[in-house]
């Protein structure tokens, strides 16, 4: 069983490294046809033909495309991301420390929303068409359909501006001991939780209720055991699949999912970061950042097929 | 209102030299404190400059890309912080619209005001320590000149002509022709002064200056941090011992930061819930008139706009009140197709104002031969805050006119290289400039790479040249009134209002009498003119 575990591991790796090459080529197309260059976008309405042509040639964007292609990537795959076009700073200093931002927001995130989100599922399952069901699934889908920036300001309005608990803008900096990063970053968390249990509960608590139907279920209920003890040692066991794989979607978007968040909390992460760098037209950082982007999906993917198959071993046989 | 608050008002209004004496003693009269009011008023009109404090300022338009190589630098954030704390020009704009020495100690100009000679102010250190000198100036300069530079103040540093240096603190500049607005010119933002290098360039991004704060940490997009140059040469500026500028691009956000307390004062306010913020007690909402305007530019070369009378009926056409009050909810004043504000030196405030008249227009229309027109204009946010809903609002005035306006959304992305200047009619706005000579000559000088209408009116040519190189005050207001009348009346943009600069700020801010309107926020120079009460 281990061997297929990390033969399946070391096969999705380099399928990964595959697919991070193919984004790579897609990024670097999609900003090859957006209008207007890192030149014209930092000198904007005052470009004119003369210094924008001189700017490009600074930054060596004259050579053609393929060629700023492959010595892109000839200096990636040493771990040299280069540096800005529009700032000449190092791609992997302004990286590493947004990445930092943005990883504290999903693991603090992570740590409310994950064991809130199913638990309620499981609530919700245990005491299925009752009160507490529909409350819960109610709360969560009203929360998990409202656009993220209302949500956003709605918390803004009652804690920070009607309330005064929490700060209205999260700055956080690098000086800021844990208690107070805590306070700065609570409302983007909270926002991020309200968006991200909903889908986690509501799929625990569906694959939890598929199960019930099931003759083994109705054997345990059979022998006289209590819904709870049904649920949690008979049912949810069998379950974890699809929620793992919910769960770990919900993780990718915390990372990724959030720039309308930062933007509106005004949160120095990764999101704000490629946006400043899509409307600068700067590749380096776009590709930088769409390269961790997808390495996060490509690694929490492989965390969830890891885990579903070690927590259901008809998964680690091949047919 | 809160008594209490109303009374802070009318002080702040004393504070920003908005409110004589004797208004301000009948409308303390008016809230039932007439006996208090000398005391009030002097109260407001005389707090002086204090040291020390930690001063948090929102500002808009941060981008990761930001540095401190001010060619590049666009946008509040950047200009606030390298040309408004870290650095100074080599003149400054005040509040009343002057261009004084800074980083120099005189400028006196030649006869013909071609030949200038600066001297470099001395005793003036730089955060690393160097002593300022014409070496730094004219290596600063030098920067956005030639053919290798990317900056976007190319066109001015090159109508700087030959510079040279005479001795250690003295540099002469011979300008291709005179202008008396020379001192003007180096006060542009882009032309900061930084410390030579051996290598007689200047390390733009490591952010040495000469100016009230030094950088303490920079964060591009995110954050500066600034502390006091404890040697800086003015005495009544760099107040507060530290500074934190926190970049918060989202407007709403920069409302609840400063709703909130989290930061003392922001930049370019949400116009559309300012008078809700100005109603919070401890806070005032800051209204100055500005230079910037808002532009329908169209490409005079083209029919239908080669016609003059196509022009005036579309500048007849236009329902300035509603949009003054709708576009800009009030904080602007209207504009009269002439690119000079009421708060400029020059202003023309004797030509007519000119009003919505569709009657009017549909004459021009008949001079022109027409009974109808149909045109169509490109519009995108990017121009200015609401510019695609103005245009429909323009659209609409339109209509009585018999003109038929479709409104062509344009990409915001990439709106200035691709949509501005490149269709027949688009919409455009100026930050405007501190003269009347610089203004006309960057957007409306036949040929220029920003002469939005591609105009060339012969008049016009000759006046502005004339009117540079004139040191009579008298003849110069003269020309620039005759000037303001042709881009009125034969000009091809149509300018329906100037902006007035709205910050807010918190009333435990300590301001000078007067604000400059060159920039938002006191020029740009909150950080170093202000101070805690």
């Amino acid at each position: 069983m281990k061997n297929i575990l990390i033969d399946i591991v070391l096969q999705r790796l380099v399928i990964g490294i595959f697919i991070l090459f193919g984004v790579s080529i897609l990024i670097t197309l999609g900003v090859e046809a957006l209008a207007g260059d890192v030149c014209s976008a930092i000198l904007g309405q005052a470009a004119e033909p003369a210094t924008v042509a001189a700017c490009q040639a600074k930054l060596g964007l004259n050579d053609p495309m393929h060629v700023r292609y492959g010595n892109w990537l000839v200096n990636a795959i040493q771990g040299d991301f280069g540096t800005s076009l529009a700032n000449n700073r190092e791609v992997s200093e302004q990286i590493g420390k947004r990445l930092g931002n943005t990883l504290y927001l999903a693991l603090t995130t992570a740590m409310f929303a994950v064991p809130i989100g199913i638990l309620l599922g499981v609530i919700a399952a245990l005491y299925r068409n009752s009160a507490i069901d529909h409350i819960i699934s109610t709360t969560t889908l009203t929360t998990i359909s409202s656009p993220e920036f209302f949500l956003a300001y709605i918390l803004m309005a009652i804690f920070a501006v009607k309330l005064g608990w929490l700060p209205a803008i999260s700055n956080v900096s690098p000086s800021m001991g844990f208690l107070e990063r805590l306070q700065a970053s609570a409302l983007p968390v909270a926002t991020l939780a309200l968006i991200t249990v909903a889908h986690m509960m509501r799929m625990t608590r569906a694959s939890i209720v598929s199960l019930l139907a099931s003759p083994y279920i109705e054997m345990a209920k059979l022998k006289g055991l209590t819904p709870g003890r049904i649920i949690i040692k008979h049912a949810l066991p069998n379950a974890w699949s699809p929620i793992i794989q919910v769960v770990v979607l919900n993780l990718a978007y915390m990372v990724v999912g959030v720039v309308v968040i930062e933007v509106v909390f005004v949160y120095p992460g990764l999101g704000a970061l490629i946006v400043d760098a899509v409307l600068n037209r700067d590749l380096p950082v776009i590709q930088a950042t769409a390269m961790v982007f997808a390495a996060a999906y490509v690694l929490l993917f492989i965390l969830a097929d890891m885990l579903s198959m070690l927590a259901n071993p008809r998964l680690r046989h091949r047919r | 209102m809160s008594l209490d608050k109303e009374i802070k008002k009318l002080q702040s209004q004393v504070s920003a030299n908005q409110m004589s004496r004797r208004t301000f003693m009948t409308s303390a009269m008016a809230l039932g404190v007439g006996a208090l009011a000398p005391g009030l008023y002097s109260e407001a009109a005389k707090a002086a400059p204090k040291k020390g404090g930690l001063y948090r300022v929102g500002l808009p338009a941060a981008n990761t890309g930001d540095n401190f190589d001010t060619g590049t630098n666009s946008d509040n954030f950047m200009i606030t912080v390298a040309q408004g704390a870290v650095r100074n020009c080599i003149t400054e704009v005040t509040a009343d619209g002057q261009a004084i020495p800074e980083l120099a100690e005189s400028l006196e100009p030649s006869a013909d005001a071609a030949t200038w000679v600066v001297k470099v102010r001395q005793g003036v250190t730089f955060h690393s320590g160097k002593t300022l000198d014409a070496d730094d100036v004219i290596a600063s300069i030098e920067h956005h000149r030639g053919e290798a530079t990317d900056s976007a103040a190319k066109s001015v540093a090159e109508s700087m002509g030959k510079i040279k240096k005479d001795g250690k603190n003295s540099i002469i500049f011979e300008l291709e022709s005179g202008n008396a607005d020379f001192p003007f010119l180096l006060s542009d933002y882009h032309i900061t002064i930084g410390p030579v290098g051996s290598d007689g360039k200047i390390d733009w991004h490591a952010g040495d200056g000469t100016g009230p704060y030094s950088l303490k940490n920079f964060e591009p997009g995110v954050r500066a941090d600034l502390v006091r140059h404890p040697s800086y040469f003015k005495p009544d500026e760099g107040n507060f011992d530290e500074v934190k500028a926190i970049a918060i691009n989202d407007v709403a956000a920069r409302m609840n930061a400063m709703t909130t307390g989290q930061v003392d004062a922001i930049a370019r306010c949400d116009l559309k819930t300012a008078h809700l913020l100005d109603s919070k007690p401890g806070i005032s909402v800051l209204q100055i008139a500005g230079t910037k305007h808002y532009t329908y530019p169209m490409d005079v070369r083209l029919a239908p706009f080669d016609n003059n009378d196509v022009r005036l009926a579309l500048k007849l056409g236009i329902d300035r009140d509603a949009f003054v009050n709708a576009v800009l909810r009030g904080y602007g004043a209207l504009g009269n197709d002439h690119p000079i504000g009421t708060s400029q030196n020059y202003h023309a405030s004797d030509l007519p104002q000119r009003k919505y008249d569709p009657e009017k227009a549909k004459w021009h229309l008949k001079q022109a031969g027409l009974s109808s027109l149909d045109v169509e204009m490109s519009a995108s946010d990017a121009a200015f805050d609401g510019a695609v809903d103005a245009t429909q609002l323009y659209a609409e005035a339109l209509k009585a006119a018999n003109i038929n306006l479709t409104v062509k959304r344009a990409s915001a992305d990439g709106y200035w290289s691709n949509t501005w200047m490149k269709v027949p009619w688009s919409a455009s706005y100026w930050s405007g400039r501190p003269t009347a000579d610089w203004m006309f000559t960057i957007g409306w000088a036949a040929g220029g790479n920003w002469t939005e209408t591609f105009w060339d009116n012969a008049r016009f040519e000759e006046l502005l040249v004339a009117g540079r190189a004139e040191l009579d005050e008298a003849k110069r207001g003269d020309i620039y009134r005759e000037m303001q009348s042709i881009c009125r009346d034969q000009g091809g943009s149509v300018i329906p209002c100037f902006v007035n600069n709205v910050d807010a700020a918190s009333d435990k801010l300590g301001r000078p009498d007067k604000l400059a309107g060159n920039f938002e926020m006191d020029g740009c120079r909150s950080i170093a003119r202000w101070w805690f009460i």
